[in-house]
């Protein structure tokens, strides 16, 4: 039996590698993958709970988020296929348009 | 040491390494496998504590449907290896002691309670998938349909978002 403070290091050590592929990514689409990675890193906290208390919400607070995390994906590549027509680059930092 | 500990170690070397070769690989594409494997790792875990439905369902649509969708997108915008443009000073020099700051602190709130709470360990055989469903269609059916109705708004934003205007 593997004790539930493993599964959660390991999730925030997932989530800690998501927030720095956040910071360090240049490309959008590589960013919009760190944003997943993070997501995947609390559902592994969200389960972990769930089965150590014995409670099955944690469980369905993970499906619920991964449904929202589905629906977040089909717009937020929407998004990106728009900002590379109009722009010809997927680099965030020509993405400046709001920028003083 | 214990079965289950081993494939646990495993499983989390490979989801840890997966996250840094996505942090580290310069192409999207490469990224994007890398996701594959951390998220097919993680379904491991979910089986490995027991919760046999999630795993299934992080493998269909995680690895499935999200990332076929990733992958579709990077490849419809062939997207290139990604350029170093100016890199902002403080992320370069701030930006990876921070994050490992960040995963300290939560590792150690996060762990510290957990043992005060409930020193129990992980793996029970409590979720069926009978009982989820049950309690989808119970206890949380409100929040279900919503869930429809939000992939439906998604689905129609996608669609206007992508459509070339006339």
């Amino acid at each position: 039996m593997v004790p539930t403070s493993y599964y959660v290091i390991l999730s925030a050590v997932l989530f800690g590698l998501g927030v720095i592929a956040f910071i360090f990514k240049r490309n959008i689409i590589s960013i919009f993958m760190s944003i997943e990675l993070m997501l995947n890193a609390v559902n592994l906290a969200f389960v972990a709970f769930s089965q150590s208390k014995g409670n099955l919400d944690g469980q369905i607070f993970v499906l619920f988020v991964i449904i929202v995390a589905a629906a977040e994906a089909a717009v937020g590549l929407g998004i990106i296929i728009l900002i590379a027509r109009n722009r010809q680059s997927l680099n965030v930092e020509r993405v400046d348009l709001l920028k003083l | 040491m214990t079965p289950q500990l081993l494939i646990f170690f495993v499983l989390a070397a490979l989801a840890v390494v997966g996250s840094l070769s996505l942090i580290l690989q310069k192409h999207p594409i490469h990224s994007a496998l890398s996701l594959i494997v951390v998220m097919v790792a993680l379904a491991g875990l979910y089986l490995l504590m027991g919760a046999e439905f999630v795993a299934a369902v992080q493998i269909i649509v995680y690895g499935g449907a999200i990332m076929v969708l990733f992958v579709f997108v990077i490849m419809l915008l062939n997207a290139g290896i990604e350029e170093h443009t100016n890199f902002s000073k403080l992320a370069g020099y701030a930006g990876v002691p921070l994050g490992i700051a960040l995963t300290g602190f939560i590792a150690a709130a996060i762990a510290r309670s957990t043992d005060t709470v409930h020193a129990a360990t992980t793996g029970g055989t409590i979720a069926s998938t009978r009982q989820i469903s049950t309690m989808i269609f119970k206890e949380f059916v409100y929040p279900f349909e919503l869930t429809s109705f939000l992939i439906l708004v998604a689905i129609m934003g996608a669609i206007v978002l992508a459509q070339r205007e006339k």
